[in-house]
């Protein structure tokens, strides 16, 4: 399948909804496509498991289509479809070997025998599973388990896209990697749409081509990892993104500068006039501390990491993050901030505006 | 999916026939009963109830009941609390051995035990009063409720255990405001278990009194008048000893409902 | 990760007592009057295993009686257990899961439950007869003789039928705490693997009823086997012996008779086929726990 459209998609758990706030998910619209790997991010409740699972079909939506190459599947069951999904929480059947598990949907689908045992047998190569074929499902570890789940969903052969909910939450931080990159490898070999919804940033940053950040039930932004460390279009991908987050402050800009609190910041382009709250946002990477001139700051506290140091600092009543490049030195309360004009961000509303 | 409706509208039909069948049967006259099967009341009457809210005969047999049911519970929560605290925290010597020999206790007939009790509480004194029966109800109560409790308790951390103690509670007030608390619904079922095995049984609650503290359930059935069976008195005591067990089963429905969510069979 | 520490029989101790008060002591007079014989006027002498020969002799009076009660007993549990079991499962997969419609059904579900086991036997002593009952006149209206006073057949049916109809709703409630224990994702996996509602039900459910079903079959066959009141109100053991079950012989002997010693041979005997038949299930319950906690 080429690509997988969502036109319109909102949902609502309650029976009649009104106003906004109802909805679980608001109205949206994302295009995906074939053989990339998106991921789905976002705090708890944002939304991202209901569009997960109005997806795969175990949730209607309440409005809106979802298109699978053009054709409107809104309407269609789960199992035509013809999707495969893993769960945070391991799902193996009890009864089964492995290779019984991992036959099940073929099974279900009346497909003759030779044809199963080969699906099968190529499916338990590319996880590593050959060697436990004939083992009861029911005693293995959890890792082996999400892959004999996941081994479910790549068996069979038309797959349209395979999504995951959360899937390495239950797996030992150890085993994570090993996992990861059998996914990866998977993804690469056989080219598929793949959808991982997680709250974990790292995840989504290192398994996903793109990024679809989410909070309240909106779609916030759409864009590779370095599109929204760079350039985050709301104030809480910037946030959310990125560790520590972005700094924020609330500023009157004129032209091409921004005032906070009596103090000047220079922006990288010319700004119409702004109405509404305005803030101005800057990561933590591309303010510095600096023995030169700068903004005039108290320092709070100072962490060392180990391979760099943070400062918290004050700017007048706003608190901040800074860099310490090495070698600058801190001695006593106050400190001076270099800003890079050219990584300022302005945003109006929370929504990130662009410069004329 | 309608066909899950229909499946349960069908055995909930079941079940209720037979009661409403009582209830009609206590609103009737004796000479409409035997006169033939009528769907409803032709010829109403409260007379049955009337007699048996006004003939101390009748009603004590309610009071005796609810008295030995209502101690029994308290009794078998009480000892049960503490012994299912003990299996479920600990380990000790003879402990799989003690657990088996209390379930045991629980599925052993009740007939055995009939005569050996009728002998012993009279030994004692304790015959023809409530706290007979009650202390011999304990016989498969006390097990049902350790057995139901310690399942809610596993379901407890025992890092809370510790994290009390290290706060510096004693024991008894740990357990008192703390632990109890968390396993309230595990003690409304297991209260609920013993009040209904209590309140059901009968071989036991007949042999072990004659007069005084005779239970509804003896009384009902001696209902034989020189005229026949006094079917509408039979139906009303009847009725009325559904009341108490429709009340409790409405009261602790959500906590029941909660136990069951809890998936801890 | 349980501690040991024996200290624990301090609170034990309060159970221990009362059941010993309540199991112990009595047994122990009835295997005081199962080797011994009277001659009435509480004058005893010895008798040894003289009243469990006679029991276990199928010859024997007493053996005999014994033997038809307990093969009417093990026919009566075997019927009941194919009836409510399968029941009580249907039940359990149609019942809701939430809302105002679940109360309600617990509700009715409950009800026979709590019903006094004597007014059990009323409600089906009154319903099933030809002329006061609605079952019975119903039947009887429909072309089929049925008269449980006077035929054992009719006999047998109401009281499995009084049965069924008692405490099936146990085994769907057991069997539904046990579905609702399923985790959503299982049901989500398997419509996303295309399974058939019976493949659902024969790979998913039913493997983790495994449980909750041992635990029904083993109360639902002890207490079957103990039954005593509601038999005995409706037909009081008849017609003839035909529904004298263990229990009800038990009491004739014991509290109408008053032949102590062959009652306490019985009881003994009773209560040990009781005792063989919980250590086999709770020997099974504890392999399935163990089996669960290993795969965990």
């Amino acid at each position: 399948m080429a690509r997988i459209t969502l036109d319109g998609i909102a949902h609502s758990y309650g029976p009649r909804p009104s106003v906004p706030d109802d909805y679980a998910l608001k109205p949206l619209h994302l295009e995906w496509k074939q053989g990339l790997a998106y991921a789905l991010l976002g705090p708890s409740g944002c939304g991202k498991t209901t569009l997960l699972n109005i997806i795969s079909g175990l949730v209607q939506p309440s409005a809106g289509r979802l298109l699978f190459d053009g054709q409107d599947v809104t309407d269609w069951s789960t199992e035509r479809r013809n999707i495969a999904q893993v769960f945070q929480f391991p799902v193996i059947y009890d009864t089964m070997t492995v290779g019984g598990n991992l036959a099940f949907p073929l099974n279900n689908r009346r497909l003759p025998r030779m044809q199963v045992q080969a699906r099968v047998a190529e499916t338990a190569a590319m996880l590593g599973l050959t060697d436990v074929l004939d083992r009861p499902a029911r005693g293995m570890s959890a890792d082996a388990k999400q892959k004999i789940s996941l081994g479910r969903g790549l068996v069979r052969q038309d797959v349209a896209a395979v999504l995951f909910d959360e899937p390495l939450t239950v797996i030992d931080p150890g085993l994570t990697w090993e996992l990861r990159s059998k996914l990866k490898a998977v993804h690469r070999a056989l080219d598929l749409l793949m959808i991982s919804v997680t709250h974990d940033q790292t995840e989504a940053l290192t398994f996903a081509d793109e990024v679809v950040v989410m909070n309240g039930g909106r779609v916030l932004q759409v864009g590779t990892p370095a599109e929204l460390f760079e350039r985050p279009d709301h104030t809480f991908v910037g946030h959310f993104i990125g560790s520590p987050g972005m700094n924020l402050l609330p500023a009157a800009v004129e032209g091409a500068r921004a005032r906070v609190d009596g103090h000047e910041l220079a922006l990288p382009g010319h700004y119409a006039k702004l109405g509404g709250r305005v803030q101005v946002g800057v990561r933590p990477d591309f303010v510095r501390l600096t023995a030169g001139p700068g903004l005039p700051v108290q320092i709070e506290r100072v962490d060392d990491l180990g391979r760099l140091r943070l400062a918290r600092v004050r700017l007048g009543d706003h608190p901040l993050v800074a860099t310490v490049p090495p070698g600058v030195p801190i001695d006593g309360v106050e400190a001076r901030l270099a800003i890079d004009p050219s990584r300022m961000h302005v945003y109006v509303d929370d929504v990130r505006v662009e410069p004329e | 999916m309608s066909a899950r409706r229909v499946v349960l509208a069908v055995y909930l039909l079941a079940l209720s026939l037979p009661i409403y069948w009582l209830i009609n049967m206590s609103f009737k006259t004796n000479t409409e009963i035997t006169s033939g099967v009528t769907l409803w009341p032709h010829e109403p009457t409260l007379a049955n109830y009337h007699r048996i809210f006004t003939d101390p005969s009748w009603y004590m047999g309610y009071v005796n009941s609810l008295s030995y049911v209502v101690i029994n519970t308290v009794l078998s929560l009480a000892c049960a609390l503490p012994a299912a605290y003990a299996f479920s925290r600990y380990r000790f010597l003879g402990d799989k051995h003690l657990f088996f020999w209390l379930l045991s206790n629980r599925m052993a007939p009740p007939a055995v035990f009939a005569l050996p009790f009728f002998n012993l509480y009279s030994a004692v004194g304790l015959f023809d009063t409530p706290w007979a029966i009650a202390l011999a109800h304990c016989l498969f109560n006390v097990p049902l409720a350790v057995w139901i409790l310690e399942g809610f308790m596993s379901g407890v951390p025992r890092e809370i255990d510790e994290t009390a103690a290290i706060d510096g509670y004693s024991f008894p007030r740990f357990f008192l405001r703390i632990f109890v608390p968390l396993i309230a619904n595990g003690i409304g079922v297991a209260a609920f278990f013993c009040f209904m095995f209590s309140w059901v049984e009968l071989l036991l609650a007949r042999t072990l009194t004659t007069v005084n503290a005779k239970p509804i359930a003896a009384i009902m059935t001696r209902t034989i008048s020189a005229s026949g069976m006094d079917w509408g008195l039979l139906a009303a005591a009847g009725v009325l000893t559904l009341v108490p067990g429709a009340l409790v089963i409405w009261f602790v429905r959500n906590h029941i409902a909660k136990g069951f969510a809890l998936g801890r069979v | 990760m349980r501690a040991h520490d024996n200290r624990a029989w301090l609170l034990v101790l309060p159970v221990f007592v009362v059941v010993l008060f309540s199991a112990v002591l009595p047994l122990m007079t009835v295997v005081n009057y199962s080797v011994q014989d009277s001659f009435g006027n509480n004058q005893f002498f010895w008798n040894g295993m003289g009243w469990f020969r006679e029991l276990l002799d199928p010859s024997s009076e007493l053996g005999g009686r014994f033997l038809a009660a307990l093969v009417r007993n093990l026919a009566f549990s075997a019927m009941i257990l194919a009836i409510e079991v399968p029941l009580g499962i249907l039940v359990a997969l149609c019942m809701p899961r939430r809302g105002w419609r679940l109360a309600v059904t617990l509700v009715v579900m409950a009800l026979p439950l709590l019903v006094p086991w004597n007014v059990v036997g009323t409600i089906w002593q009154v319903f099933a007869r030809a002329d006061i009952g609605l079952f019975g006149a119903a039947v009887n209206g429909a072309g089929i003789d049925y008269n449980y006073a006077g035929e054992p057949v009719a006999a047998w049916v109401t009281v499995v039928l009084m049965d069924v109809w008692h405490w099936t709703s146990l085994v769907a409630l057991l069997c539904y705490a046990g579905l609702r224990a399923i985790p959503d994702a299982y049901y989500q996996a398997a419509k996303v693997d295309g399974a058939s509602r019976w493949a659902v039900f024969r790979h998913i459910e039913l493997p983790k009823l495994r449980r909750v079903l041992v635990i029904a079959v083993l109360l639902r066959f002890i207490d079957s086997f103990m039954i005593y009141t509601e038999p005995f109100v409706v037909t009081g053991g008849g017609p003839g012996n035909s529904t004298t079950f263990l229990s009800i012989d038990l009491v004739k002997l014991a509290l109408g008779q008053f032949d102590l010693g062959k009652a306490a041979a019985m009881s003994l005997v009773y209560n040990l086929i009781t005792l063989l038949v919980c250590w086999v299930f709770f020997t099974t319950l504890t392999q399935i726990d163990a089996r669960r906690e290993g795969a965990a």
